[in-house]
């Protein structure tokens, strides 16, 4: 079994969940994404830098987003360039709780950490981490810590 | 024809933890199918449970999307690299 038994944990200080809820706030009611770069570690997956991107999704941005291939690509080279790695992603879910969804979990791959926060009526709310089992079959919470001395997620 | 595939980071452990495999193969999904036989856990993250390349997941050859060449039926010619990239979509 490749996924550790133990709940992953990631590192997200209190300025980069501010971020990460400012812009879903300011995206509102589209959905906002963009990639989380930082570091792994043996103390867990630290994120370093937010990455805002456009949500690609003009159809259905209230209810889905889309990071094109080339934005992947982008986002990848402006990672290696800061010294640091995509190790994951963030949208937002207006209007609804900051659980992954049947069509998340379809467009997922394990290993990379998938932040959502939830934004009711404008303001952001709970930010959560997850990460998809390596079968495929369900997301598994990860642990957000802010670290030693900021204060911990709502 | 002797190609390389480039493995992305959050699949590498489904690889062997290399960042790229070197292989045989005549056409794109030929080498894909060689690629999942040798590491068969790649296999449910590239492809659906009825055998289609998932549709966030998108394979150039070189620099070329296949969508836009012959898709898995694209020859290869000895030196080629293949990427895969995904695109990332979800929402609620």
């Amino acid at each position: 079994m490749l996924l550790k038994e133990k709940m992953q944990t990631l590192l997200l200080n209190e300025k980069l969940a501010k971020g990460i809820r400012s812009h879903g706030s300011q995206m509102y009611p589209h959905e906002c994404c963009g990639a989380l770069f930082g570091l792994d570690s043996d103390s867990g997956r630290e994120v370093r830098e937010l990455f805002p991107l456009v949500n690609r999704r003009t159809d259905s941005p209230r209810n889905r987003f889309s990071v094109t291939p080339d934005d992947v690509l982008y986002a990848d080279r402006a990672a290696r360039d800061a010294g640091l790695a995509v190790v994951g992603w963030y949208h937002s879910h207006p209007d609804h709780p900051a659980i992954p969804s049947e069509f998340d979990r379809e467009h997922a791959w394990p290993w990379y950490s998938y932040v959502i926060v939830s934004v009711a009526k404008g303001e952001a709310q709970t930010v959560a981490s997850w990460r998809l089992a390596d079968d495929r079959m369900r997301f598994e919470p990860e642990k957000i810590s802010a670290g030693a001395a900021a204060n911990a997620m709502p | 024809m002797a190609v390389k595939v480039m493995i992305p980071t959050p699949l590498r452990p489904f690889a062997g933890k290399k960042d790229s495999i070197e292989l045989k193969a005549r056409t794109v999904g030929e080498a894909l199918g060689s690629l999942t036989t040798e590491f068969a856990e790649l296999r449910k993250h590239l492809y659906t449970d009825d055998g289609k390349i998932r549709s966030f997941v998108n394979v150039y050859l070189n620099d070329e999307d296949i969508r836009y060449l012959e898709k898995e039926n694209t020859p290869l010619k000895d030196g080629d690299t293949i990427s895969i990239v995904p695109s990332i979509a979800g929402g609620r």
